[in-house]
């Protein structure tokens, strides 16, 4: 009552309008809701049901399954490695993902500002966006195994493939980050005539560098995780390959189980120095 | 007046030192791995020798269009297997989020411990290992697949839901504690519309990588487009191996710009 003799009468209508206009979006995003989630149910219960091959033993397969787990997660052991072997593998794997990543962060940030609407041109900014999507569609491992023919097996292969996907995702992520920063602060340097360092130093960088630098970890992680891949399916070493030689040729699931603690030692590690590195750039 | 300018010089002297340490450590870090891997720099000169070399080589011809049909069919397989593993993964993600959110979930610290690490756990055990250990057991077949899919789908998803449904506000759940309102009652008239809509946009987002995760899980398992990728590439049959990588980028970006249209309409 009170609430309302404050608003002015003529208000109302108004306010009426866009409750009406509000509850038309609302059945619009119902039923969008509905309708996908319905057609992902019926698309996920056929495929559920062609999944499994006739005749197919679950009894037997999650049996061994369970067994292989238990024997890899009780009693995991080096196998045919050394520790020094497999502490070279590691750094190798780590290596890669650092390196794939400061190449990611640097060819990305070109590329954001390529491609951030209140920076770049629009036409030269539409047509990076859609090189980058391009890149972006093609999986990392495709990469990799496309320029292990082209530049030769070996490292150079590997950290280019790997770097090509970083490149492409972070250059989206930056140029989203970016893109948050009001074209009218741009526009008032620009008017001032600040050349691009100065805009990008003192008006860019500040504000979006706590968002850029998250992004670089998360992508950090995902390379990590693609670099083992790489050296698992590329054949590029570390301690991917490591994993792909004791599951695949030798069946020693005492040393794919130690393989398996290490990488997720590394990983839980990566996490707990992310979120202190986070913590002390946000202020 | 003075004091102010010497102030402000130290200021922009002081962030444009750090900003130099940061780049230093940056490229020290980077000739560091750079050495470790072997890796030359002037190999990134390399990337249009690729590009040229995929220019001339992955270009179908007349007999690679002859295996588009059997292409499209594990294309579509995987799409199937992708969606299906993203739903799957989504409807026991949904319930251990609801027992491991902090604000609605089970009031047993433990339980919610226990599933949160047990997400961790998925999340973190590389995908080939699964892929590994899944072959072993359930062989050469489309099930090994979507099972590692589900599995890291279901780590992933935990993780996601239990943010998204901790930014329920509890003091909501609590007004409708007060009026009698049952936990069943709560979670379906009050949080599932509430979290439907970024629900929705973390399944979206989680079938359009499964489509890229796919063709690595059946290079792994030799099943799928992945596995026919491997056989045309190996086999020196670049054109139809051109169109494999042709048909996985329509379809991931197909996913990407339908998945933006519906976030577009349910925002």
């Amino acid at each position: 009552m009170i609430e309302q003799s404050n608003k002015p009468v003529s208000l109302r209508p108004t306010v009426a309008a866009s409750l009406h206009r509000r509850t038309g979006i609302h059945d619009r995003r119902k039923i969008t809701i509905s309708l996908l989630l319905t057609s992902l149910l019926i698309l996920t219960g056929y495929t559920l049901t062609t999944l499994a091959p006739a005749h197919f033993r679950w009894g037997a397969a999650v049996a061994s399954f369970v067994d292989n787990v238990r024997v890899m997660m009780i009693s995991p052991s080096l196998g045919n490695d050394t520790w020094s072997q497999l502490m070279a593998a590691m750094g190798e794997t780590v290596g890669l993902a650092i390196l794939t990543t400061l190449i990611g962060a640097g060819g990305g940030f070109v590329m954001a500002l390529l491609s951030a609407d209140n920076l770049a041109p629009k036409a030269v900014a539409s047509v990076v966006k859609a090189i980058l999507a391009w890149i972006r569609a093609v999986p990392t491992i495709l990469w990799v195994l496309i320029y292990s023919v082209s530049l030769g097996l070996g490292p150079n292969a590997a950290v280019i493939g790997i770097s090509f996907h970083s490149v492409a995702y972070l250059g989206k992520v930056y140029a989203n980050s970016l893109e948050a920063i009001p074209a009218a602060s741009i526009e008032a340097l620009k008017a001032s005539g600040a050349g691009l360092f100065p805009i990008l130093c003192q008006a860019v960088l500040p504000v979006a560098a706590a968002r850029l630098l998250s992004w670089t970890f998360i992508r950090f992680e995902i390379n990590f995780a693609d670099a083992v891949v790489v050296g698992a399916a590329a054949g590029a070493g570390g301690i991917g390959y490591q994993l792909f030689t004791a599951s695949n040729f030798y069946f020693d699931f005492h040393e794919v189980g130690l393989l398996i603690y290490l990488i997720l030692g590394f990983a839980i590690i990566a996490e707990l120095v992310a979120v202190k590195l986070r913590a002390k750039f946000m202020d | 007046m003075d004091q102010q300018t010497t102030k402000q010089w130290a200021f922009f002297r002081r962030k444009h030192t750090r900003l130099f340490l940061v780049l230093l450590s940056a490229l020290m870090l980077y000739m560091g791995t750079a050495s470790l891997m072997n890796f030359q720099t002037r190999s990134l000169l390399g990337i249009g020798s690729g590009f040229a070399w995929m220019a001339t080589n992955f270009v179908p011809n007349q007999a690679s269009l002859s295996l588009l049909p059997a292409i499209l069919y594990q294309l579509w397989r995987t799409f199937l297997i992708g969606i299906s593993a993203a739903t799957c993964a989504g409807v026991v993600a949904f319930l251990l989020a609801l027992m491991g959110a902090r604000n609605i979930g089970c009031r047993v610290t433990l339980v919610r411990v226990v599933i949160r690490g047990f997400a961790s756990v998925l999340r973190n055990v590389p995908i080939v290992a699964w892929a590994m250990i899944l072959l072993f057991s359930f062989k050469q077949n489309d099930l090994t697949g979507f099972l590692a899919l589900f599995v890291m789908n279901l780590g992933f998803l935990i993780r996601a839901f239990i943010e998204t449904i901790e930014d329920f506000d509890g003091d909501k759940v609590l007004a409708l504690k007060a009026t009698g309102a049952t936990y069943g009652q709560i979670v379906v008239q009050a949080v599932l519309p509430e979290v439907s809509v970024p629900i929705v946009e973390w399944l979206l987002y989680m079938i359009e990588n499964n489509i890229r995760d796919a063709t690595l899980v059946g290079l792994l398992t030799g099943t799928g487009i992945g596995f026919l990728f491997d056989l045309y590439y190996k086999g020196l049959q670049y054109g139809a191996a051109g169109l494999v990588v042709l048909v996985i980028a329509i379809l991931v970006i197909g996913i990407e710009l339908s998945a933006s249209k519906i976030g577009r309409v349910i925002a």
